[in-house]
């Protein structure tokens, strides 16, 4: 596994940069991982990555978009505005969570 | 094994426009064709592709808010379910196999049919019907799902989806 320097923080992540240690991240650690991606975060972006970095902790798994909207109550059009694109992966990658697996 | 990268390691997300489409065509009205081309529609749409769908034919039953909560599945004609064939056309086993599908669907997370469509509209999807299709089943769009877009020719849909990657279910 690499390991890269983001804004001063060291930190395990794969080929692609997606963190690999979750106890390695940290809000601040997020916030550097979101500047990289040009988002600037709000308190609405963190209610969201709260929510991931949550639900991993319960599951073990990176919750789909559409478990942040059932389950985290952040309806999905919000979630694409927040995170324009790709809001799954981009969601993942902020928390310092692997890319989600799920279909849907 | 560990090595560290001088340059930080970053996704590349590709946020410029791409100019990436996808077209779906939705041609058949049963429950386990339904899903194929709603799935692929929203993973296109997660990955920031512009999609677009087309109902047609059977595909209307996927729009049509008579019958799109209640699509079906039957074993019958379907050598992949094992069963044997007699078995399909008995009474009940459409309903059983549909239940059953229904079931196994619902345990993956996976929404049914009307609240796909929902998730798919708010990911920012296009739902259009099929013109030909309205007219031979005399519906007009009171009757179909509020989210599509309109009801469009056959030449409509491939004008507006020109230089976009083509996918018929």
């Amino acid at each position: 596994m690499p390991t890269t320097t983001i804004d001063g923080h060291q930190i395990h992540v794969d080929d692609e940069g997606f963190m690999t240690a979750y106890h390695e991240w940290s809000e601040d650690v997020g916030k550097s991982l979101a500047t990289q991606i040009g988002i600037d975060m709000t308190d609405e972006h963190w209610t969201a990555i709260r929510f991931l970095r949550q639900d991993f902790a319960d599951r073990g798994e990176t919750p789909t978009l559409r478990r942040v909207t059932v389950v985290g109550g952040i309806p999905t059009k919000r979630l694409f505005a927040l995170f324009p694109q790709k809001p799954a992966k981009k969601m993942a990658y902020i928390a310092g969570l692997p890319k989600p697996q799920g279909c849907v | 094994m560990t090595d560290t990268a001088t340059a930080p390691i970053v996704p590349s997300f590709d946020t410029e426009e791409t100019g990436r489409k996808l077209a779906i065509i939705c041609s058949k009205g049963s429950l386990d064709m339904a899903y194929p081309g709603l799935i692929m529609a929203n993973a296109a749409l997660g990955e920031g592709v512009e999609t677009h769908l087309f109902f047609t034919f059977w595909g209307f039953e996927i729009i049509n808010k008579k019958t799109m909560g209640d699509l079906k599945f039957t074993p019958l004609g379907n050598p992949a379910t094992h069963m044997p064939q007699g078995m399909g056309g008995l009474p009940g086993v459409t309903h059983m196999a549909t239940s059953r599908m229904k079931k196994a669907i619902a345990e993956l997370d996976v929404p049914d049919i009307p609240d796909f469509l929902e998730q798919i509209v708010a990911s920012g999807g296009h739902l259009w019907a099929c013109r030909m299709s309205a007219d031979m089943n005399h519906l007009t769009e009171a009757d179909l799902y509020d989210e599509v877009e309109g009801i469009i020719s056959a030449a409509d849909f491939i004008e507006l989806t020109e230089g976009a990657q083509l996918l018929f279910v």
